[in-house]
């Protein structure tokens, strides 16, 4: 056990909690979006996908980098919109838009 | 210098996320809760271009760009109530980029030269686990929810509880094995394999009607595998925000669980889903006793002078897409001074708050939708209960029927109103694939069709009373 091993298990325990706290507070009318929410949210590794693929090591490592930033980078894009697309139909009081 | 400042900026992106996830708590915030959020991950990846380890740009930029391009196409294309499918995939790309971040950082360290402080083994080999287990749970959820090649039933096997043991086991033995000679290949692709296996053998064998708790369980591990990343490279930001999500998904699978009366170990290792054969409930009595059917003008006439009518949307609404025709039945009901609320199970539709998108889509305020709490007390004054499309969440046998598979999930007391009609397409059983007794209630109308064609026929119905 390293001391930096231990901070990110302090860091980590204690964000849980602060997220405990925070998603409590969501309505199940909005269970759907934030569960989409934070699944973009879970997309940071594109961070960890970024920083591997930069580094440039390996030509393996940097392949499975490119891969990784194309994957997280689709976890990020596709669930930030899509979430959008569904909020924005909350609370709006207009006219049904002619659907199929 | 640079390197704290840095650190610095990925604290303030997950400040940021913490206070977008706040703004998620009301309709009239979440919107922009979601858009900060999103700036935050900007930050994010914008600080990370200023890192000092960064050397080429070309890749990175290269697949930066095909991965949003994709993502924007994905989220353009899916359709509301492919939502549970397509939130299951993304679980799946944010957990596979985990494991493949896992793989890469492995590949450089074992490199001659390198060295592999054992902590960041650690970090590396459970980045493998949980990002393996959730890239092909993911996978096999989405295909289950979609329909395709996965059968929707739970899959079971003689001595599956072994194999996944097993499983653990040769993760566990691979890393062990890795330790002592680092740089054996075959032995990180083991553990890579028995890792994705793991999450194909988990998820296959948990039945259609609880998915909605996989997606949410799925969406904790991506979570947790984000912030094993952060282990990995050691980044508090990808830590913090990694652990958030995994609160958010943890959360949600408790509350899918609540709503189904069901321990979380239940539904990962009960295998139910399964129809019991000791259910007290004669399936056959009950089709032999029939069902009454109503047809749609004296269906109109019960709805249209009524105080009170309660709307049941199920899963079977959202495929016919007949939420429109609902909200126009609605409106016509409400302009006739019929008060209408909306009965929204935790459960209804395939994912948590799933029903109350696909409503929201056909632009019912979403002040009428009203939860399982809030709206039962209020079915003993409804008129007219109308469940439309949806089963297991009106099934009575959860309240009595200790044999049933659903026995002990809080329902929709749909059959405490004075009518209930129920419209479905056919006799077939629901999703858990056991019979309902409401439809046999002697207070219950069948109205069989396809649930847009009758809804059309009821709204012509209505509008011509008088």
């Amino acid at each position: 056990m390293t001391e930096t091993l231990i901070t990110g298990i302090v860091i980590f325990t204690l964000a849980m909690f602060v997220g405990f706290e925070v998603i409590t507070k969501v309505p199940s009318l909005l269970h759907t979006p934030l569960t989409s929410g934070a699944n973009a949210i879970s997309g940071i590794t594109i961070v960890g996908s970024m920083v591997v693929v930069g580094m440039g090591s390996t030509r393996m490592a940097t392949i499975f980098g490119v891969i990784a930033v194309v994957f997280a980078m689709i976890n990020v894009v596709g669930g930030y919109l899509v979430t959008d697309r569904m909020l924005a139909m909350f609370g709006q009081k207009k006219e049904p838009e002619a659907k199929k | 210098m640079i390197g704290h400042l840095m650190e610095l900026s990925y604290l303030v992106a997950a400040i940021i996320f913490i206070v977008g996830l706040k703004w998620m708590a009301s309709p009239t915030t979440a919107r922009h809760g979601n858009a900060l959020s999103a700036v935050g991950m900007l930050i994010a990846i914008l600080v990370t271009l200023l890192d000092r380890q960064i050397v080429s740009f070309r890749l990175l930029l290269v697949g930066i760009v095909v991965g949003s391009l994709l993502g924007i196409w994905m989220a353009r294309m899916v359709k509301m109530t492919a939502m549970p499918q397509m939130v299951g995939l993304l679980n799946g790309f944010g957990g596979g980029a985990s494991m493949l971040v896992a793989a890469a950082e492995w590949h450089r360290l074992v490199q001659p030269g390198a060295v592999m402080p054992t902590d960041i083994a650690v970090s590396i080999y459970a980045s493998t686990l949980i990002g393996g287990v959730t890239i092909a749970g993911s996978v096999v959820a989405a295909l289950k929810l979609q329909g395709w090649i996965v059968p929707d039933r739970p899959v079971l096997f003689p001595g599956r509880h072994a194999l996944s043991i097993a499983l653990i086991a040769i993760v566990i033995a691979m890393g062990v094995y890795l330790g002592n000679a680092p740089g054996t290949v075959w032995a990180f692709v083991v553990m890579n394999i028995a890792s994705l296996l793991l999450g194909i053998q988990l998820v296959i064998a948990i039945g259609g009607a609880d998915q909605p708790v996989v997606i949410c369980l799925l969406n904790s591990y991506s979570g947790l595998a984000a912030a094993m990343t952060g282990f990995v490279i050691n980044n508090h930001g990808l830590i913090i925000t990694g652990a958030l999500v995994g609160a958010s998904g943890i959360i949600l699978t408790n509350i899918m669980c609540k709503a189904m009366n069901r321990s979380i170990w239940n539904v990962l290792f009960g295998g139910v889903g399964v129809v019991v054969a000791t259910s007290d409930v004669d399936g056959a009595a009950l089709r032999a006793k029939g069902v009454r059917t109503i047809t749609t003008d004296d269906a109109a006439a019960l709805l249209g002078y009524g105080k009170l009518v309660i709307v049941v949307p199920g899963y079977g609404m959202a495929v016919a897409q007949a939420q429109h025709q609902v909200r126009e039945l609605a409106d016509l009901l409400q302009k006739r001074g019929v008060e209408v609320q909306y009965a929204i199970h935790p459960v209804a539709g395939r994912m948590p708050g799933h029903m109350n998108v696909l409503l929201a889509e056909a632009n019912v305020p979403y002040d009428h939708l009203k939860d399982l709490d809030e709206v039962n007390p209020f079915f003993e004054r409804a008129d007219v209960a109308i469940v439309i499309g949806a089963n297991d969440v009106v099934n009575p046998a959860a309240r009595h029927d200790h044999g049933s598979p659903i026995y002990g999930m809080p329902i929709l007391d749909a059959d405490k109103a004075q009518h209930i009609i129920v419209m479905k397409r056919s006799m077939n059983p629901g999703f858990a694939g056991i019979e309902n007794e409401l439809f046999y209630n002697s207070k219950t109308q069948m109205l069989f069709g396809d649930a847009k064609k009758s809804l059309l026929a009821l709204i012509h119905e209505v509008r011509v009373l008088e």
